[in-house]
């Protein structure tokens, strides 16, 4: 094709794309041709066409619209997105289908995207006011919807399931996506975990953590992700914590961190590749039996009264 | 060493028996003993420890030093591993070493790789501390990580011995001992 022939680099072929020319590629080619070449390659007005058009097949569909909001997690066998080995559906359900299922039929959409300010693992609740997410509907056949629709939409999503729930549902632009990667990369999160110590306890051994502030540490790739990321050393800092006293081999830890942070590694040490750590702070063995996400310290997207 | 249930003080399984799967080698490379344990995680990633019954780990054995320079060309400290396939790892077959032991009593113990894969990283903790590796030989003072292919992750343990079979190994061992003596 002629455009792609101008600038060759922006339009490369890859498995995943239907089309070569998509709207990133697009909005980077133009932001990358001089403006001498582009007035030469194509001038106003344009150059009488040589042939007469013919056309093969007309396909419509509807721009994709964004609907946002932020989800809470109460169970600790959820996973974010489908669980699926070899064609083998290890666990039900999903986080996102859950929450997209419901506005797929209303929007009468094909397909969706669904993105969040970070995730949490399977076994990890969220709590508190709940995690920012944005999912795209694709080629939607119905797009207009009052305030007061969304707002029944929420309940819908809401009253049809108790392993997660929704709030301030809304319809936004395409600027979410960026919202939710900002969320992701830049902002703190507060948890709460559950702790265990090999040596017994008392509560006065607990205390000097609650003095600790901004605490750095140095975490290499955690094992049961590196084999799907590169293996790296990531400073993170955890700004506090607070420490709540169970019994013997018990505490509750309350913390704040950077965003980022692996929380269960930070706890259990992950073989001293995370360091410092609970254990190694603590001079001997800890294990985190229970996490939560307490907060994402997202101020998107807008919250709604309701 | 002698192998015993372990005690669960904590109702709750630790952190190797809730990710890994124990695999054993005894005697590597024909030396009587020296035993290592390989803790398959269920993302296919090896973490190469030695198991209990290893010499190392006997009550009066002193580490003096550890290297991992195991030829004149050859640091395990040099692999550089980048982006998400891991490319310029050392390839390790599985009578590649990985590390040498000097104990103060003279004797020296090569560890083995024993998993085809590529080497992720090596243990440097155990470097400067060498008595974690006496303390925590299945946590902090584990070897090194290697990732086997993908195509090669459920065959690699074909070669290697469940803990049941190890243990009874290990008890053979020690009835054939007591007989003679």
């Amino acid at each position: 094709m002629e455009r792609g022939a101008i600038c060759p680099d922006c339009f490369k072929p890859a498995k995943n794309k239907q089309s070569v020319f998509t709207r990133m590629a697009v909005m980077k080619a133009l932001n990358k041709i001089k403006e001498e070449d582009f007035h030469k390659q194509f001038p106003c007005p344009p150059n009488s066409p040589k042939a007469v058009c013919t056309v093969l097949e007309i396909e419509c569909a509807h721009g994709a619209v964004f609907v946002a909001g932020r989800y809470n997690k109460y169970s600790r066998s959820l996973p974010q997105t489908p669980w699926i080995i070899d064609g083998e559906r290890k666990l039900e359900s999903s986080v996102e289908e859950l929450i997209s299922d419901h506005l797929l039929t209303v929007f009468k959409a094909e397909s969706f995207n669904f993105s969040s300010s970070g995730r949490e693992d399977v076994d990890v609740r969220t709590l508190g006011n709940g995690r920012p997410f944005a999912i795209e509907l694709v080629n939607p056949h119905r797009v207009h919807f009052t305030s007061q629709e969304i707002k029944e939409l929420q309940q819908k999503i809401n009253k049809s399931s108790n392993k997660i729930q929704v709030r301030d549902l809304q319809l936004v632009t395409r600027e979410a996506i960026g919202h939710m990667k900002e969320g992701e990369e830049e902002k703190t999160k507060t948890y709460s975990a559950l702790i265990w110590t090999n040596k017994a306890i008392q509560k006065k051994d607990i205390e000097f953590l609650n003095d600790i502030k901004d605490l750095k540490i140095d975490q290499k790739t955690p094992l049961r992700v590196l084999h799907r990321r590169p293996l790296a050393v990531r400073t993170r800092v955890i700004h506090f914590m607070e420490t709540h006293y169970v019994d013997a081999h018990h505490f509750r830890l309350y913390l704040k961190t950077q965003a980022g942070t692996y929380i269960k590694e930070f706890v259990h040490g992950d073989f001293g590749r995370t360091k410092p750590n609970i254990g190694s702070l603590m001079n001997m063995t800890a294990d985190i039996l229970e996490l939560d996400v307490e907060s994402v310290d997202v101020d998107w997207p807008p919250a709604l009264d309701d | 060493w002698i192998p015993s249930p372990k005690p669960l003080s904590r109702g709750v399984p630790s952190l190797v028996d809730r990710y890994f799967t124990r695999w054993y080698k005894a005697d590597v490379k024909g030396k009587p003993c020296e035993d290592h344990c390989i803790l398959q995680h269920s993302n296919r990633i090896c973490v190469i420890t030695l198991a209990g019954s290893h010499p190392v780990l006997q009550s009066g054995k002193t580490i003096k030093s550890i290297s991992y320079q195991i030829s004149t060309n050859c640091s395990r400290l040099q692999n550089k591993v980048s982006g998400k396939f891991k490319r310029g790892a050392q390839f390790l077959t599985e009578l590649a070493p990985l590390c040498k032991i000097y104990c103060s009593d003279g004797e020296e113990y090569t560890i083995s790789s024993c998993v085809r894969g590529r080497l992720m990283e090596v243990n440097e903790n155990i470097l400067h501390k060498p008595s974690i590796l006496q303390e925590k030989p299945s946590t902090e003072g584990y070897i090194a990580v290697v990732l086997p292919k993908f195509e090669e992750s459920k065959s690699i343990t074909e070669g290697l011995l469940t803990q049941k079979q190890y243990e009874e190994i290990v008890v053979k061992r020690i009835n054939a001992t007591t007989a003679t003596s």
